[in-house]
């Protein structure tokens, strides 16, 4: 299920912009990595190169390759729709669709793949992304609510339950905690800590601690400098980037002090 | 503290009262007013002028067709072939134009080139600039010309839908005519309204179906279109209310009858709007009186449809 990702030498653009300069990096399955770095730094842009939702903002385009597996998403003869279905994706704000029910809203990515869904399968898969999503016990006897009218977190689980149930291969995470109260986003990160047995888990996240908490590998991203397009500083285990970063850059920002 | 004085904490604390916001708020208020009081006007001079006539008719006004009103001697008339005509030709309208309008307007938001969408919406408005009798005139002069042979095309492959059966008026002057000219004059108004509440979804709700690996017409119908149905539902009885008081268009090309005909390919058929129109300046006796109580039926019409369509918008609010 959970595949590895193979990222080298990647640029991203914004029309003639180049918002993050030459990326390579290796994702590993089963694992959790984390993304931190100051605002700007092109952490989110890149994130969203990996299910190549980078490209719905009218002139983004990138440059190098992404393989997922050994497939390179970025190659013409793939479909972006094929990669979506592939990589999975939860965003900075809870978003789920306000004008359906929890169930609906769970069973609309599966939906897509299979019209003529049975309602027997259909409830199976809104069963078991619940659970997976920690939510099930809580809306159980609600299924037919509005999703729009659960707390932020338990939406932000909806959000994750509507992407697993797609059964993706890798679960990509945009600051899923930051619009989150302390208690919801320690729902999440436990939720994380289970998902990482089935999927391959990128997170962005702005909290240092966070990162420090979910991820198994870091990732520092930062800006050359004003004007110029974010890079990747240095990679490695959580443990010894937050304990013995080998680049300065990556220290002063772990311990506060920036520049 | 178990004792307060009432006249301590009942009362709120009262600012300064600025003049600008007094007078701010009355004027706002004032005008708030006026639209009832114009509304409540309208109704009373429709409901006492009516009255009259009313009293008077022989017929039983909801159930008759014909209109014998230009007399004091017993007049005879009645609204059900001319409520029945208002109501058909603005349903052929709303029919023809809403899906079309739909797709213009998704066109415009979702899949033309920016350029191309901001000329396209340039010339959907300017559309709507265009005065009903210069409709009138285009739909008299030139469409009902071209939509005879189709007519007939209609007839000849399509005759046995009860709608399109025959004879087909020679003329084109038909209520079909007069819904397909509304269609024209309403789609631009449910345009601008679908196209400004497209352009209002969020990003997050469409990135959402992208990201779940909607393609763009399924990111269309997962996040666009249901979040935009109030929207269209609101473009469309507003194109409604539009279609049911036209009245130039409608009386310039449709060769009126006072019957109630489903067949939409023969001449016959007539609108309260037009009826009006077309029947005030030979008003006599009663006929003025009548006219104005099929004036207070097409008010009571135009009432219950915006009525049903804000039932319609607010019905599943929650999930809004």
């Amino acid at each position: 299920m959970a595949k590895r990702i193979d990222v080298s030498g990647l640029h991203v653009y914004y029309g003639d912009f180049l918002a993050v300069e030459n990326v390579s990096m290796t994702i590993e399955p089963r694992s959790v990595t984390a993304f931190i770095g100051s605002s700007g730094c092109g952490k989110s842009t890149f994130l969203r190169t990996l299910n190549r939702m980078h490209e719905v903002t009218p002139g983004a385009r990138v440059e190098g390759k992404v393989l997922l597996d050994d497939q390179d998403i970025y190659s013409p003869d793939v479909d972006p729709v094929e990669v979506r279905r592939e990589v999975g994706m939860v965003f900075q704000r809870p978003n789920p669709f306000p004008t359906m029910s929890i169930y609906d809203n769970v069973i609309a990515g599966a939906k897509l793949n299979n019209r003529r869904l049975r309602k027997s399968e259909a409830d199976d898969i809104v069963e078991r992304s619940l659970r997976g999503a920690n939510l099930w016990e809580e809306v159980k006897d609600r299924l037919d609510r509005p999703g729009a009218g659960l707390s932020g977190g338990q939406q932000q689980r909806l959000c994750i339950a509507r992407a697993i149930a797609v059964e993706p291969s890798v679960l990509l995470m945009d600051e899923p905690c930051s619009a989150l109260d302390p208690i919801s986003t320690l729902a999440i990160e436990d939720l994380i800590a289970q998902l990482k047995e089935n999927y391959t888990i990128v997170i962005v996240t702005h909290n240092m601690q966070q990162a420090a908490r979910v991820s198994d590998v870091t990732a520092f991203f930062n800006l050359a400098g004003t004007g110029k397009p974010g890079k990747l500083i240095e990679m490695g285990e959580t443990n010894k980037i937050f304990t013995k970063p080998e680049k300065k850059e990556t220290e002063n920002y772990i311990t506060g002090r920036f520049g | 503290m178990t004792t307060t004085d009432p006249s301590t904490t009942t009362r709120a604390p009262r600012g300064r009262r600025r003049l600008g916001d007094v007078l701010f708020a009355g004027g706002a208020q004032g005008s708030g007013i006026l639209i009832l009081a114009i509304l409540a006007g309208v109704a009373a001079f429709l409901i006492l002028q009516s009255f009259d006539s009313l009293a008077a008719n022989t017929a039983n006004f909801f159930t008759t067709s014909e209109w014998h009103a230009n007399t004091r001697e017993e007049p005879a008339f009645g609204v059900a072939a001319l409520a029945f005509g208002t109501v058909l030709a603005a349903a052929i309208a709303l029919v023809l134009a809403t899906p079309v309008a739909i797709g213009i307007a998704l066109f415009i938001v979702y899949y033309a080139p920016r350029r191309i969408a901001a000329v396209l919406g340039y010339l959907v408005d300017l559309l709507a600039a265009i005065p009903s009798v210069v409709y009138g005139l285009w739909g008299i002069g030139w469409l009902v010309v071209q939509l005879a042979p189709f007519y007939a095309w209609l007839e000849t492959y399509f005759g046995w839908i009860p709608l399109f059966a025959g004879p087909v008026s020679t003329t084109g002057r038909t209520m079909l005519s007069a819904g397909i000219v509304l269609a024209v004059m309403i789609l631009p108004i449910i345009t601008a309204m679908t196209r400004d509440v497209f352009l209002q979804v969020p990003q997050a709700h469409r990135e959402a179906a992208l990201a779940l690996g909607a393609t763009r017409w399924e990111m269309i119908r997962m996040a666009v279109l249901p979040f935009g149905r109030p929207g269209i539902i609101g473009g469309a009885m507003l194109g409604l209310g539009r279609a049911l008081g036209e009245t130039m268009a409608v009386a310039m090309i449709l060769s009126p009858s006072l019957v109630i005909s489903w067949f939409l390919l023969q001449s016959g058929n007539q609108t309260i709007a037009a009826h009006i129109a077309l029947q005030y300046p030979e008003a006599t006796g009663y006929g003025v009186s009548a006219l104005i109580s099929a004036g207070l039926v097409l008010f009571a019409i135009t009432l219950v449809v915006n009525m049903a369509a804000r039932f319609v918008v607010s019905r599943r609010k929650e999930f809004a």
